[in-house]
């Protein structure tokens, strides 16, 4: 059987004469957690719009949860979850507002938000918390409930874009706990990042310059491909290849 | 559906959480109202005149008396000709009535058809010219019926016989306010979810961008049919506006505006980035634009050509026009029949325009 949840060959993406994304080609397995890194203009945002069915590529081709990317967008939208670096909760509404909105979107009946929102919450620790407003709440507290919200359908693969960006050590901690614990339930992960320390934990990682994918492979497998100690000093090598600016 | 409905409901608890504006916009109107209808009138009351007579004769202690009795002017006293100028000046009076020397002549000989001279003179602190010109009418008014009973013109004020400023108010605090909650919140509320990041969750999620659009709509539609619900309570029981026209009309018309100002607001969220920008450009270049050139304040017809000819273009001018015809004149449903096409015509660019260019920004 094919554990294949992403699988992209070739895939382009250009905006007028310029090429964001060049020839991009690579899968991601079931239960997976996928690294994708890249210096700011690599062109990673564009890459990750068109997996997650915001946008259609130039050229190429690829699925994503089994649907196709170059023409079932809405459906891929279905099956994926999403995170931004930004929290993304509304902070004037309570935890249990903010929850039964994103689960009713997805279409997840009353009963079904009400069983994952109990499994939820008492894995958080936040049953007391259920009525208090998000706005009210931690900041490594919100980003955890922000995680949990974007996987509470369920979904086949979650992306996550700089889940930790500007949280505590303590909490990022926290978070990768909660993707280690996603990953190990069946849901595949793929997430971008800033924290090379943070690659090490990905079961493979890419990385991309100037819009292609540079290396692939497990951190292991990079580490002594390009003979060094850690995952910062592969990003350095290859990121100053690159040609493009900020 | 029920994604639909539970939309709404988000848009609903924002608005309900957010106190403070949601008091702001439920009592601008009240305020608004109140405020142009009473405080802010052009009307002219309380004109302080004195009298300069010469010679006292009966028919001029008539003529002072007469005026003295009218609510709308108080007598300060006879003062002479040398102080006029002082007494002006310093605001103690706004007008002064000068009695000609031979008053009771000149008056005997115009009643018996003789040319003569003016038996009385006005003067007048202009430096308001609004309150000169009314009151000099009024004024003016006032002595002929009691002097000359031969009026040469005779000034008739139709459908606002009072010239009550509050009646020509209510239908432009109505174009206003409907743009500012409508085009200024929505606006907001759109722009604010891009501000903070839940706009690029909502969009990756299966829910279609218009939907998010619409449920971020009905609950501002339903704030502005309360304020106009409000609105036309109070300028009908309040400042007594006869709203004899075609209710139906009334009603459809501003319904319609709404819809207008909701789509206004969507086109300001496809340009604006930040919230501050979106405040901005509501205010500045839907507001003022509304406030100078809709006839809100000063008519159209005094404008310059150009300004005019921009004025066709700003729906507040169309609504408002519709709504005085409708509110004031009492006028029926065909009075207004050009104003409506009119409207329905740019609701249907604006929306189709703002959706294209909200759907382009989406890419």
């Amino acid at each position: 059987m094919d554990d294949r949840v992403i699988s992209v060959k070739d895939l382009c993406k250009d905006f007028g004469t310029f090429r964001a994304v060049d020839r991009i080609t690579f899968d991601v397995h079931r239960g997976e957690i996928f690294g994708f890194l890249g210096a700011n203009g690599a062109g990673k945002t564009t890459a990750m719009r068109m997996l997650c069915g915001l946008s259609y590529p130039t050229a190429g081709s690829g699925t994503v949860a089994g649907f196709d990317v170059m023409t079932q967008g809405e459906a891929i939208k279905r099956h994926i979850g999403y995170m931004s670096q930004r929290f993304s909760l509304y902070e004037d509404l309570t935890v249990w507002e903010n929850i039964r909105l994103y689960a009713g979107i997805y279409g997840m009946t009353r009963r079904q938000i009400l069983r994952r929102t109990a499994e939820l919450l008492d894995r958080l620790h936040f049953r007391d918390e259920i009525h208090t407003r998000v706005g009210r709440l931690p900041l490594g507290w919100k980003q955890k409930l922000a995680f949990s919200v974007a996987t509470i359908h369920c979904p086949e693969v979650v992306f996550l874009d700089e889940p930790t960006g500007g949280v505590d050590p303590v909490t990022r901690r926290q978070i990768w706990e909660l993707i280690y614990e996603a990953a190990a339930g069946g849901t595949t992960i793929f997430v971008t990042t800033h924290y090379m320390d943070e690659a090490e934990y990905c079961s493979r990682v890419s990385i991309m310059v100037d819009g292609q994918i540079r290396a692939l492979g497990s951190p292991g497998e990079l580490k002594t491909k390009f003979a060094v100690q850690t995952m910062d000093e592969v990003f350095r090598m290859l990121a100053r290849e690159a040609k493009r600016g900020e | 559906m029920g994604g639909f409905m539970s939309f709404v409901r988000k848009e609903a608890l924002h608005i309900v959480r957010d106190r403070r504006t949601m008091l702001i916009v439920l009592l601008m109107p009240v305020v608004q109202m109140l405020l142009f209808g009473f405080a802010i009138s052009t009307e002219v009351n309380n004109i302080d005149f004195a009298v300069v007579a010469p010679k006292h004769s009966e028919a001029i202690r008539q003529q002072v008396e007469r005026l003295s009795v009218n609510d709308y002017f108080t007598f300060k006293g006879y003062i002479s000709p040398q102080a006029t100028d002082e007494l002006l000046r310093q605001g103690e009076v706004d007008a002064v009535v000068v009695f000609a020397e031979d008053y009771d002549r000149r008056v005997n000989a115009i009643a018996d058809g003789y040319p003569t001279g003016p038996a009385i003179q006005l003067v007048f602190d202009a430096s308001n010219p609004n309150v000169a010109a009314s009151g000099a009418g009024y004024l003016q008014n006032a002595l002929q019926v009691g002097g000359t009973q031969h009026l040469p013109i005779e000034t008739h004020t139709m459908y606002n016989p009072q010239m009550k400023s509050a009646y020509n108010f209510a239908p432009g605090i109505m174009g206003l306010i409907f743009l500012l909650i409508c085009a200024m919140m929505t606006s907001i509320s759109i722009v604010r979810e891009k501000e903070t990041g839940t706009m690029e969750v909502l969009l990756v999620s299966p829910v279609r961008p218009l939907r998010i659009i619409v449920a971020k709509m009905v609950p501002y539609f339903l704030l502005s049919c309360i304020n106009l619900i409000t609105i036309m309570s109070l300028a009908r029981f309040a400042l007594e506006v006869p709203m004899t026209g075609s209710m139906v009309g009334l009603i459809g018309i501003s319904l319609l505006y709404i819809l207008l100002a909701l789509a206004l607001g969507l086109f300001i969220s496809t340009v604006a980035n930040t919230q501050v920008v979106a405040m901005l450009i509501s205010g500045m270049v839907l507001l003022m634009p509304v406030i100078m050139l809709s006839g809100m304040v000063f008519p159209v017809e005094n404008m310059p050509n150009i300004l005019q000819a921009i004025s066709y273009i700003i729906p507040a001018r169309w609504y408002i026009e519709a709504m005085r015809k409708l509110m004031i004149e009492g006028l029926g449903f065909g009075a207004v029949w050009k104003e409506f096409v009119i409207l329905i015509a740019m609701t249907v660019v604006l929306v189709t325009i703002a959706l294209k260019k909200f759907n382009d920004k989406l890419e």
